[in-house]
């Protein structure tokens, strides 16, 4: 009797196709706008999180002062470096950093840049490979070398003819010899160029460009602590050890922080979530008034086809199979509309991804979702037309005009 | 020859109370297998409430109506569409054919209910529909189809199931005479040929003279009850 009622109902749908189009319209949109939202949304928030992990998974970093923005509260020492190296454990590598910002000039080019002085160390901390060249050696800090690995941005701007190792950079009175190059990470999700950057020997940062010795200079301390070890111990341990360095008194604020890469990558695919599950709502909405179309559109045809009810029932059509048919009918447009949908999703969804630079994720389980609750919207909203279709009754629908 | 309806103080009142109206007032009357009766008489006269009893589309207030041995009474009303379904064939005035649908899917239509597959459903209808003399219309919808040529198809429709009986309500009263006369010979042949009981109502002398028995109703009533000696041939 189902299959039956199942043929009855696609012959209906092939004998009239525009109304069959019409009435799936609505759900085809709910479903596409929900999938594609969902979807968009998931990639979002990958792209985030990939991005985060682009500065550096793993990663602490301890900066002066609370919250970020510039800070009056003293700088780190070169001492503190060591300190938590040998103090704190789940600790893979740490890293000073100093920065400043000058004029970088490279034969007839010019670029105001970032020229961060560290360690070795702080290349694997921060996720840095090599396109060209090398890293410097603990052997180049030591002596404070003139030599500098410079983002791609950089090598672009400065040496846009090709060959920038071995090129000169002068900074200030100082000219650095270019011996590696870092590969392209792009854009921070924050939005900064995470490639415009010359990284330069501690050393030669703080005795040449900054005109000081003093070791207490340092901007932030880079950190990565151990695969597994809880980054939330790592924090603890940190702000325990610098409170003790700096006599902070029990009542006095810590006059540091420290971040957790990881915090910040939850905080931000968390919030991502909240935004993707909003509209998703919303999209939701429009699903529930595309069944409703369904519903509507249903009705509409259960007065228009009376005769046609009519007649089935005069052949010999029980209540129940007519019922069927118009369950039938309504669940299986809105299955095709359910499909239809998450073709229309998919296919806006590569094109939205390219437009915006996320990646495509197939999400089967909302595409699942969405594809149950279409056919749950056509079992809902096609029941009480279909009742109605199995109430009438066959004199009277025979002599409907 | 064999009994197929025997009705017995048949009643049927619409409405209740002072509203109420008596469409049949009490009718007996016997019909057997492969007669070919007409049920004639004035509007409002009570025939098209007996054809809807007659053919188990609607149930009487009071008295028997058995179908074959059976109490149609007692049945509900998924037994008396299944009594439908594989017992009677029902033609009508105004032919009623599923529109936008070809001739040959109509005459499939009572098919879809019986559970036949795809090829058998079109081989019968097919059939069918040459016994009616339109083989070549299969693939026609009713609006490209004659008043005539639709009446065939709605005969074809009701006969695809081989029925014992064949109910007919105004079969020609949407059609000129040329076609009338078509549309009664075919019925005069299924009856004769085929050996289908068939039950018509009418309100016009000209096609009753084809049936071989024709019954007047007044007033809810039965008037007369008379054998046709005047067949045309």
């Amino acid at each position: 009797m189902f299959w039956n009622a199942f043929i009855i109902a696609l012959l209906e749908i092939r004998r009239n196709l525009t109304r069959a189009f019409l009435t799936v319209i609505g759900v085809v949109i709910g479903v596409a706008a929900v999938v594609t939202l969902v979807t968009l949304g998931r990639g979002a928030t990958e792209t985030v999180k990939s991005q985060i992990e682009k500065v550096g998974s793993n990663l602490l970093t301890l900066r002066p002062g609370q919250g970020w923005g510039p800070q009056s509260a003293p700088l780190f020492s070169t001492d503190d470096v060591e300190v938590i190296r040998k103090q704190i454990p789940g600790i893979r590598a740490v890293a000073p950093m100093a920065n400043t910002n000058v004029q970088a000039i490279a034969g007839e080019e010019a670029r105001q840049s970032d020229i961060q002085g560290t360690t070795p160390e702080y290349f694997p901390i921060a996720n840095w490979e090599l396109s060209d060249g090398r890293f410097f050696t603990d052997a180049e800090v030591v002596d404070g070398a003139t030599v500098a690995v410079i983002g791609e941005t950089i090598r672009k701007e400065l040496f846009p003819k090709g060959d920038a190792i071995g090129g000169k950079i002068r900074l200030l009175s100082t000219a650095v010899t270019v011996i590696g190059v870092t590969t392209a990470k792009g854009q921070a999700g924050w939005g900064d160029d995470l490639d415009d950057n010359i990284i330069i020997p501690i050393t030669t940062l703080q005795r040449r460009l900054n005109g000081q010795l003093s070791k207490q200079n340092l901007a932030q301390i880079m950190i990565s602590t151990e695969d597994g070890y809880p980054s939330e111990a790592v924090v603890a341990d940190l702000n325990s050890l610098m409170r003790e360095r700096r006599n902070l008194s029990r009542s006095e604020q810590n006059n540091f922080s420290a971040f957790d890469s990881r915090q910040i990558a939850d905080a931000v695919s968390s919030s991502t979530k909240v935004m993707t599950s909003l509209l998703a709502a919303v999209a939701g909405v429009s699903l529930l008034v595309g069944g409703i179309g369904i519903m509507n559109i249903m009705l509409v045809s259960v007065t228009e086809r009376t005769r046609e009810i009519g007649i089935r029932m005069a052949i010999g059509a029980r209540a129940r199979e007519v019922m069927l048919q118009f369950l039938v009918e309504a669940v299986t447009l809105s299955c095709v509309g359910g499909l239809c949908g998450i073709a229309l999703a998919y296919g806006l969804c590569v094109w939205l991804a390219k437009l915006v630079g996320a990646p495509f994720l197939f999400d089967p389980k909302i595409n699942g979702i969405a594809f149950l609750f279409s056919a749950a919207i056509g079992i809902l909203f096609g029941f009480m037309p279909a009742r109605r279709a199995a109430s009438l009754d066959p004199i009277e629908a025979l002599r409907h005009e | 020859m064999s009994r197929l309806i025997e009705l017995r103080g048949l009643t049927k009142t619409y409405g209740r109370g002072d509203a109420a109206f008596q469409a049949l007032s009490g009718v007996d009357m016997d019909i057997d297998k492969g007669e070919f009766l007409a049920v004639m008489g004035p509007s409002g006269s009570g025939k098209s409430t007996l054809m809807n009893l007659l053919g188990c589309l609607d149930t009487a207030t009071t008295g028997s109506y058995r179908f074959d041995g059976v109490a149609v009474e007692t049945l509900n009303k998924d037994q008396r569409s299944l009594l439908r379904r594989h017992a009677l064939g029902f033609i009508f005035q105004g032919f009623n054919l599923l529109a936008r649908t070809s001739a040959l899917e109509n005459v499939e239509l009572p098919l879809l209910y019986r559970g036949y597959t795809g090829k058998q459903r079109h081989e019968m209808a097919r059939k069918a529909l040459a016994s009616v003399g339109l083989p070549d219309k299969e693939r026609n919808t009713p609006s490209e189809l004659s008043g005539g040529q639709q009446q065939r198809v709605a005969i074809a429709r009701a006969i695809v199931t081989n029925p014992g009986t064949l109910f007919a309500d105004e079969p020609t009263g949407n059609l000129d005479t040329k076609t009338t006369r078509e549309v009664m010979e075919l019925l005069c042949r299924l009856n004769e040929d085929f050996g289908i009981t068939i039950l018509m109502v009418t309100h016009e002398d000209e096609v009753a003279r084809y049936a071989k028995r024709v019954v007047l109703v007044r007033d809810g009533l039965i008037e007369s009850d008379v054998a046709n000696t005047q067949r045309p041939h």
